[in-house]
């Protein structure tokens, strides 16, 4: 997204078709625009209106003011949540991050077997969360999976059923599913690097590790900017995935915070709380994304394009 | 967006195939790779050749070598628990999801690079670029309380309500990326000839924005095929369920029937792995295109 027309046009310019006559195509952008009011914009002002009511789900909304926000924030839940959400989310992007730049540099040489490489890669892209759940339990059974059916001691373990491990698989398997993803994203930055660049270093007798450094990587930074933020942002909405993998267990010990606004809300029956902890998952989301875009020292413009 | 990346299969210029023939082979990046493809693939092999095993052959066999007998008793199992129901389900939210919420975007994304001079155009194009970071998780309780009040609770149409609005930001983001990279020329000369704005758009940028569109439909119809909240908030009766809901049922009614629960991802995997054999160069490169910088 570089070279394109400014995002925004401001001189005016009446002589220009879209000066005078902009008015005729307005129209064609109200469907879309009220339909994303309605079940996008709307429900965001909803989830802040009903974290102030008491409601369960079924019944009457009643207004209560702070109480659903106290018997949140006083909920020793939330922490334990926030905390596992952030270990998920560094964790993931330790493991993810390093390994997709070195895959994506690898598969962005034009040659055949890499491309090859990379319509493989796509593969856990195509499956959905339930079914990569059901696949990793059905594999990572104590008694039924692969471990047991090789006989392999060091593969058979309790994968799911010990805090730890738990917490350890479930990073596993996110980074199964997206280092993929996060790898393509790589390999299309690489591609746009100016082979002079590196032309001119090998003139000067750089190595291919030395190259890595002072050209791939700065070069990269917009876009690992972009990966990370996804990424992050990504990770506080895991859901699918721990929802049928484990359901949060053993215990709470994978109960990120979607998990248990979902639980608030639709088993314990407590919207308005479920409400207060999906406020905070916005407001964590936002305030991460505005946090990585400074780090990229970015316009607002042409970061969200990116984004 | 620059449309930079030529189809994944050109093997490069000369310039950079001498850069890589100068170079030592990249041993890590390599390694890695390779490495990392076995894991991608092991656990979907190790699923479609548990899919053909029976349950008796399933214990008593080495689970990486496919069953010399090859059974489809899991198939049929599978069908009979009216797997036909689910996937008819899933067909109709996701098209009837996708093919509206990629045209009305496609209509926005036209509608605010033809008329970018205007201020309420602006605006809302600044709505969907925020709209790109709202997650459906957040506000799912609103769309719940919506869907309930609108009596359409247990429906289909409770689905795709929804999943047309959040396939809308990205829809509308891409979309009028590429068209404005229309030469504006082509948009002057429509207008000569007397085209109205609607003519235009339907002769001129639709055509135009084809791999875009197949792009974005392709990218769409993938997260609503694979939705898992909405279905799980919205619908309760076995009537109602989509795929990715089935297969957790399965997962249940099946129990240690490891074999079934293997043909039942198996099936349910197979249309999208077809799709996207038939749109995989649209996708890729209008992945790269849209994220790569």
């Amino acid at each position: 997204m570089t070279t394109i027309a400014p995002p925004v046009v401001r001189t005016k310019e009446p002589t220009r078709s879209s000066g005078g006559r902009s008015g005729s195509v307005v129209w064609m952008a109200l469907p879309a625009f009220l339909w994303f009011i309605a079940f996008g914009i709307v429900p965001l002002l909803g989830v802040l209106w009903l974290s102030f009511t008491t409601w369960n789900g079924i019944g009457e909304i009643v207004p209560s003011g702070l109480d659903s926000w106290k018997a949140t924030l006083q909920d020793p839940k939330l922490p334990h949540a926030i905390w596992v959400t952030f270990v998920i989310m560094a964790l993931s992007w330790a493991v993810q991050t390093p390994m997709s730049i070195l895959i994506g540099v690898f598969i962005a040489a034009r040659k055949r077997y890499r491309e090859f490489l990379a319509v493989l890669f796509f593969i856990p892209l195509l499956l959905s969360s339930a079914a990569i759940a059901i696949t990793y339990k059905s594999l990572l059974d104590p008694s039924f999976g692969l471990g047991s059916g090789l006989g392999i001691e060091a593969l058979n373990q309790d994968w799911l059923g010990n805090s730890t491990l738990a917490m350890a698989t479930l990073i596993f398997i996110v980074s199964w599913q997206f280092i993929p993803f996060h790898s393509l994203i790589y390999q299309g930055a690489v591609r746009q690097i100016p082979t002079s660049m590196y032309e001119a270093a090998q003139i000067d007798g750089a190595g291919r590790w030395k190259q890595f450094w002072s050209i791939t990587l700065p070069q990269l930074k917009y876009t690992i900017i972009t990966s990370s933020t996804l990424m992050v942002v990504g990770s506080l909405t895991f859901f699918d995935l721990i929802y049928v993998l484990t359901a949060g267990g053993p215990g709470d010990a994978t109960r990120a915070l979607a998990l248990l606004m979902y639980q608030q809300g639709f088993q314990a029956n407590l919207m308005g709380p479920a409400s207060a902890i999906a406020v905070i998952l916005v407001l964590v989301g936002l305030g991460l994304s505005l946090l990585l875009r400074r780090l990229g020292g970015r316009s607002d413009d042409s970061q969200l394009e990116g984004a | 967006m620059t449309r930079h990346s030529p189809s994944p299969t050109v093997s490069g210029t000369p310039d950079s195939r001498r850069r890589h023939r100068a170079m030592s082979y990249n041993w890590l990046g390599g390694g890695l790779s390779w490495v990392w493809l076995f894991i991608v693939m092991l656990p979907i092999y190790w699923i479609v050749i548990t899919s053909f095993k029976t349950q008796d052959n399933y214990f008593f066999t080495n689970p990486l070598v496919p069953s010399s007998d090859l059974t489809f008793e899991n198939y049929k199992t599978v069908i009979e628990n009216d797997f036909v129901r689910y996937f008819f389900n899933s067909v109709v939210v996701t098209l009837g999801a996708v093919l509206p919420a990629v045209l009305i975007s496609f209509m926005a994304a036209y509608a605010i690079v033809r008329g970018s001079a205007s201020r309420l155009l602006r605006g809302m194009n600044w709505i969907f670029l925020m709209g790109l970071a709202i997650p459906l998780q957040a506000v799912i309780i609103p769309v719940y309380l919506i869907i309930i009040r609108l009596k359409m609770y247990d429906t289909l149409a409770a689905i795709i309500l929804p999943s047309i609005a959040f396939a809308i930001p990205l829809s509308v983001l891409v979309l009028s990326n590429f068209i404005r990279d229309v030469p504006k020329e082509l948009f002057e000369s429509m207008r000569m000839d007397g085209a109205s704005e609607w003519g235009t758009m339907w002769r001129l940028a639709f055509p135009l924005t084809r791999p875009a569109l197949v792009t974005v439909l392709i990218y769409n119809a993938l997260g609503i095929w694979n939705g898992f909240l909405l279905p799980l908030v919205l619908t309760q009766s076995p009537e109602q369920r989509t795929i990715p809901l089935a297969l957790t049922a399965f997962q249940g009614q099946f129990g240690v029937n490891i074999p079934a629960i293997a043909a039942s991802v198996t099936l349910t995997t197979l249309p999208i792995v077809l799709l996207y054999a038939i749109g995989r160069r649209q996708l890729l490169s209008g992945l790269t295109a849209g994220f790569g910088k």
